[in-house]
């Protein structure tokens, strides 16, 4: 068993159990810094494929700012932890075998009809250096120019958005 | 050496997870932060494969997602604090009429 089998094999033990973690904790505080740690070994999986700029905007956008503004809105509203309110008791089981049959249905289809082939070796050194962000901007600002204008707009637009649905008007009508 | 399929089935069951969370979760921002979990695991998957092709395009797609996912979870936050000052809470249950 090689050393990064190993590493990859400790790193998704470690994603499992925090989105685990992110999905039953009763404290939604909890919840959120379980997926930040999540967010991190994605981060760091990112790494391991040969991807250092996904890996860091990865971590200053989502484990960063996404996060940070989920903090904030936790303890804005205090809405930590809620009363338990079972509408549907059958719900919850049924809702569990359902993801089982799924994730079996994904596996089974993406390993036997997509048929990903070959290995991911470990990134040698000159992927993770200014060449890999030097052809990623050059494949960026050309072949991909409109999509990243396009989503500058797309920002300003969630941007106005964000502040037009939290903004109170003048007169109180809101 | 790490099999490409590995990557995938990780990507598969975290994306489960993020779907489980969204079923059995009544908070809306776990709802929210599950949705997150299935973005990232479709983007795991995405640069797996754009690592075993050896191609910087998945990588990119990758960033476009990362940014609309920021843009998203801006709108998506102001609409749950502005459920949250009309309803008093968040959980979805209670979100059960059309008119606020």
């Amino acid at each position: 068993m090689s050393l990064d089998l190993i590493l990859f094999l400790v790193l998704a033990l470690a994603a499992i159990a925090t989105a685990l973690g992110m999905l039953f904790s009763r404290n939604a505080v909890y919840s959120a810094l379980f997926l930040v740690l999540n967010f991190t070994t994605v981060a760091i999986f990112y790494l391991l494929l040969g991807a250092p700029f996904i890996a860091m905007s990865q971590i200053t956008v989502y484990a960063g700012a996404i996060m940070v503004l989920f903090l904030f809105v936790i303890m804005l509203l205090g809405a930590d932890a809620l009363p338990r309110t079972e509408v549907l008791p059958w719900q919850k089981p049924l809702a569990i075998f359902l993801a089982v049959l799924l994730a079996a249905e994904g596996t089974f289809l993406l390993l036997t009809k997509a048929r990903p082939t070959g290995n991911i070796v470990q990134p040698e050194v000159v992927v993770n250096s200014m060449d890999n962000l030097r052809e990623m901007g050059m494949i960026l600002f050309n072949q991909y120019l409109l999509p990243f204008e396009v989503t500058s707009i797309l920002l300003l637009v969630a941007m106005v958005g964000a502040i037009v649905l939290t903004h109170k008007e003048k007169g109180g009508q809101k | 050496m790490v099999p490409i399929n590995y990557y995938i089935i990780l990507s598969a069951i975290l994306f489960t997870l993020g779907v489980t969370g969204v079923l059995i979760r009544r908070n809306a921002l776990i709802i929210f932060m599950s949705i997150e979990l299935m973005l990232n695991a479709s983007n795991l998957a995405i640069v797996a494969f754009s690592s075993a092709i050896k191609s910087f395009s998945g990588q990119i797609f990758v960033f476009f997602v990362i940014a609309v996912a920021a843009a998203e979870v801006a709108v998506g936050l102001a609409l749950i604090v502005e459920i949250f000052k009309s309803k008093r809470s968040i959980d979805v249950d209670q979100m059960s009429s059309l008119k606020g």
